[in-house]
């Protein structure tokens, strides 16, 4: 019921950032030294940005439902899943086109390229566990979607730790104002993206729990 | 006047035959060098440094922007509609089987 009331502004909310987020972006200067490509970065880093919210939305759905059992909990997990994949795969498309202009090549298996990939097969198998797993799977699935949570922090520190490619985790907090207004747009467009689609794929998940106990009371009769 | 000895269809043949040889040598000369000329340049001993790679060999970054920007549109956009979808059809069946449930009651 919230999110069937939640959905419609959440949508009008995110359809306002997205549809502004480019003029705020071309306002935006360039870059010294990367120039036009470097305004990939306000949907780039935006993308991970909603891409770890929804994985920490799994990975604290799964410790619910794996500790007390809450169905509610591990429908959330799966929608969490879903949508953390999507927002995973803006992040591994948009670095590469950013990367080739940048860097000079489409991917280095660096050190926070490779875990960014590897969280998002981590979803992936998740997915393909609730697809395929048949019974008892869920557990299997929370016990990945925590592992999947772990590996965030880690990846956020990667390029702290080892020496990558990659532009470092500080360059987002010391950006000057006429940067981080555009990529704070865009991160709020994003967010709100993400606790839309969140909404409305956790509504698909409840119909189909709901037409299960259906299926259930009709075989009963 | 014809000559009963032979000698003069044996100059004749001389003769022919040293013109051919001519248009011979002169068609492998000039093909020859016709063919140096179609040569690629000797290759360089090694790599040559440069600092700055040449415009025409640099990538244009509005292209790379544009596709950034789509995709993520497009995945937004696409992953919304198969929710959409997978959601009628849910929405739909749950209908069938409340009305099936309904008429057995």
């Amino acid at each position: 019921m919230l999110t069937k009331r939640l959905f419609p502004v959440l949508t009008v909310v995110s359809l306002f950032l997205f549809v502004t987020a480019p003029i705020v972006i071309v306002r935006a200067p360039y870059e010294s030294t990367m120039g036009l490509v470097q305004k990939i970065f306000y949907f780039h880093v935006p993308s991970w940005m909603a891409m770890f919210l929804s994985v920490f939305i799994l990975g604290v759905a799964s410790a619910i439902y794996l500790f007390r059992r809450t169905a509610s909990a591990d429908r959330l997990a799966v929608a969490a899943a879903e949508v953390a994949a999507v927002f995973g795969l803006m992040g591994l498309i948009t670095g590469p086109l950013w990367g080739v202009k940048a860097w000079g090549v489409w991917w280095q298996w660096d050190a926070r390229l490779t875990m960014a990939v590897i969280l998002e097969l981590i979803l992936v198998a998740y997915l393909l566990l609730r697809q395929y797993g048949g019974p008892g799977s869920d557990r299997l699935a929370a016990g990945l979607g925590i592992a999947a949570m772990a590996n965030v922090p880690i990846l956020y520190m990667s390029t702290e730790i080892w020496r990558t490619v990659h532009p470092l985790t500080s360059v987002v907090p010391t950006l000057p104002a006429e940067f981080g207004l555009p990529l704070w747009w865009s991160a709020a467009g994003f967010i709100v993206l993400c606790l839309t689609l969140l909404s409305v794929r956790s509504r698909l998940e409840e119909q189909r729990a709901s037409l299960e106990r259906l299926y259930l009371a009709l075989e009963e009769d | 006047m014809t000559r009963l000895d032979g000698r003069g269809s044996d100059h004749g043949r001389a003769a022919v035959l040293a013109v051919a040889l001519v248009v011979l040598c002169a068609g492998v000369t000039g093909g020859l060098t016709t063919v140096r000329a179609q040569q690629p340049e000797a290759a360089q001993d090694g790599f040559v440094p440069m600092s700055d790679i040449p415009p025409e060999d640099q990538l244009p970054a509005a292209p790379l922007l544009v596709a950034a920007y789509s995709v993520v549109w497009a995945l937004a956009i696409g992953y919304l509609w198969t929710i959409w979808r997978r959601l009628g059809m849910v929405e739909r069946e749950l209908a069938d089987v409340t009305r099936r449930i309904g008429e057995k009651e």
